[in-house]
């Protein structure tokens, strides 16, 4: 499995990641020999107890917050739903809440039948984005009302990998008293984030997006930010969260978030380049391609581009003849019958919806990969072409 | 990742008849780039009846594709009169079985083999006339009522899964389970009459023919500016009159005998023989 998996070019990094050979040194004695439980009186469980203080440091190091502010949870959105759900707890007269129309299923879906979930009528402003997947920050400041009571929005797009203004956002939260969410899932890692500076009282994050193992996420809540757990029961994560702490998980995720920030900077060189050349290379020398998502600001190792008059699971399922792993935005993929939401939200026409696909990098990625794909993706998109109807040459 | 079959992956990688007939004599095209799915089947058929070339061009995803492939190996060297009983089953079977969300890939062949024979005969498909349903992939009821029938449809999801219908806003789900509702116990009716034909009197026979020539024959005529009408029915037989457009087709037999007697078969009583009258 290991050797075959050498041939795999992996190009998508926004569904999951490789969990870091580094990750797994430091997780393995939490597997095998520290099985103690942390909140246990002798030093067997109390030693592994240092671990999570040691992990909870490192996540915090990452995004410029407190260790104290760190509550570590079994996913991104397990995170998403603790805060929102938080936050009309904290204030039940308040029935409004802000998020965009292009958040990922954790918040959407939430926030769809939050209703349910609560008992309350609530109601829901979805921001809009233009053509570029961008937010208009002045329908923003009109949405803000005295009855809003979280402003939910990612801080990039998982598709596309755009980023939203979050600190101005944020800010304008504050100014009215209202609590501010940012699903972080995609950012971290990948974008300097410093939460001391900023207005955001809670944000997600995942592990298997910055190369720790899949089932462990943190939600960060801002110092003196009113809060209600989510997971009642004992007094794990100062009764933030019941349960017995993952250990392994979270101390390999502490040691991702070290690597995270040694690594940031090649993330936003290396891997930008690796990334702007399958883009550049991929729109240079297919017709009818395009990119969809800002030019500028985006995600360092995200490219989401269209090929017009195919189909992306046919696109992908070619791809995978040779090995190239990426995501496709068609309907076949999204596990519905229509284009993913985020691309109808920016009015991606559907000759385009149905044949994107996103390629998201990684520190991982190699010239040799990215050459090898642009090798590939041209015939692979004019095979599909020569079969559909609706093509009628270059 | 869907469960594909190897031979669904096979014809998916090494698709059979790609591209279009030259001198083709039946087109079949449905879907739109809208849906995510489309197929453009092009036919030759010979003096004899018998589909010599069958080429398709398709837009969609690797069932899509397999289908219409698989449905191109089918019907090449295949009477019209063999084709045209073709299911949306037998193509799944041939693929050795589709995810059942995949299901709608096999139908959408169905369905444009359907079109290229009608446009072979020179006939308009009834399916085209029915009420819309679902608006996001413009199904209409009579698709519906047809994939409800055909595979024993018996949930809305099974539906979605079959014709699309549902899968986009949902707001058609009501109308949906009415449709879904009122063809299963339709089915249950003809189930009962099927069970004991011989009791069905004369009476019942002419209500029943006039049921069916209403809901799934004048329909289909009329958007061609024709209509039929019932003239008599003495024992099996059964006699119609084209009116319109209908009256002077030079395909009027055709119409009559592959179109309205084998509804009337299908519906009523499979010994029913239909005529014409002398106008």
């Amino acid at each position: 499995m290991s050797q075959k998996n050498e041939e795999i070019v992996y190009l998508d990094n926004n569904a999951t990641t490789r969990v870091a050979p580094e990750v797994v040194e430091a997780m393995m004695p939490y597997l095998t020999q520290f099985y103690g439980n942390p909140s246990s009186m002798y030093n067997f469980g109390g030693q592994v107890g240092e671990a999570l203080k040691v992990a909870r440091k490192q996540v915090a190091d990452l995004i410029g917050a407190d260790p104290e502010e760190i509550t570590f949870t079994s996913c991104g959105t397990e995170s998403d739903s603790t805060a929102i759900l938080s936050a009309l707890q904290s204030f039940p007269d308040k029935r409004h809440i802000i998020t965009t129309r292009v958040e990922h299923p954790a918040v959407k879906n939430l926030c769809d039948t939050v209703d349910t979930l609560t008992g309350h009528k609530h109601r829901i402003t979805r921001l809009k984005v233009d053509e570029e997947g961008m937010i208009n920050l002045e329908d923003y400041k009109a949405a803000l009302t005295e009855d809003t009571a979280i402003v939910s929005v990612m801080w990039a797009n998982n598709e596309t990998g755009v980023i939203f203004p979050i600190e101005e956002m944020a800010s304008m939260a504050k100014e009215r008293g209202i609590l501010f969410h940012t699903d972080a899932v995609q950012a971290v890692g990948k974008v300097p984030i410093n939460l001391k500076d900023l207005d955001v009282d809670f944000l997600s994050l995942s592990g298997h997006k910055l190369h720790a193992p899949k089932g462990v996420g943190v939600l960060y809540v801002k110092r003196g930010t009113a809060y209600t757990p989510f997971l009642a029961g004992g007094h794990q994560e100062h009764g933030r969260r019941g349960g017995t702490e993952n250990v392994a998980s979270i101390v390999g995720l502490g040691r991702a978030c070290e690597l995270a920030a040694a690594k940031m900077e090649e993330e936003n060189t290396r891997v930008k380049a690796l990334r702007d050349k399958l883009e550049k290379g991929l729109l240079d020398t297919i017709p009818n391609s395009m990119l969809n998502g800002h030019k500028t600001e985006r995600l360092p190792n995200t490219a989401n581009i269209s090929f017009e008059y195919v189909e992306g699971e046919a696109i992908l399922l070619h791809m995978n003849r040779y090995r190239i792993c990426a995501s496709s935005g068609s309907a076949c993929t999204s596990g519905s019958l229509e284009p993913s939401h985020v691309l109808r939200a920016m009015g991606v026409p559907f000759t385009a919806a149905h044949g994107s696909i996103r390629f998201s990098l990684s520190v991982y990625n190699t010239e040799e990969e990215v050459d090898f794909v642009l090798e590939k993706m041209p015939e692979i998109i004019e095979s599909l072409r020569k079969m559909s109807p609706f093509w009628k040459g270059d | 990742m869907w469960e594909y079959t190897d031979k669904v992956q096979e014809h998916f990688l090494n698709p059979r008849n790609v591209g279009e007939v030259d001198d083709a004599n039946g087109t079949g095209d449905v879907g739109s780039l809208a849906c995510g799915d489309a197929l453009k089947l092009t036919i030759k058929v010979d003096a004899n009846d018998i589909i010599t070339d069958a080429k398709f061009k398709t837009f969609g995803c690797a069932s899509a594709i397999a289908s219409s492939s698989a449905l191109t190996e089918m019907i090449k060297g295949m009477p019209v009169s063999e084709a045209e009983k073709i299911t949306n089953e037998d193509i799944a079977d041939f693929l050795g079985g589709l995810p059942k969300e995949k299901m709608h890939c096999s139908v959408m062949g169905r369905e444009a083999l359907e079109a290229a024979i009608a446009d072979y005969r020179g006939l308009v498909l009834p399916m085209a006339e029915g009420e819309i349903v679902c608006e996001c992939f413009g199904v209409t009821d009579i698709e519906v009522r047809r994939a409800i029938q055909e595979s024993n449809l018996r949930s809305v999801e099974e539906i979605t899964n079959f014709t699309k219908a549902g899968g986009g806003c949902g707001k058609c789900e009501e109308k949906l389970r009415a449709i879904l509702e009122e063809t299963v116990s339709v089915a249950r009716e003809i189930k009962i009459a099927e069970a004991a034909p011989k009791r069905m009197t004369a009476l019942q026979k002419i209500k029943k023919i006039e049921e069916v020539l209403e809901r799934e024959v004048r329909p289909g005529l009329r958007k061609d500016g024709g209509d039929i009408e019932l003239i008599d029915v003495d024992g099996d037989f059964v006699t119609v009159s084209l009116r319109g457009a209908c009256k002077s087709c030079h395909k009027s037999q055709t119409t009559i005998k592959e179109y309205v007697e084998a509804k009337l078969r299908e519906l009523v009583l499979d010994t029913l023989i239909v005529e014409e009258a002398n106008s």
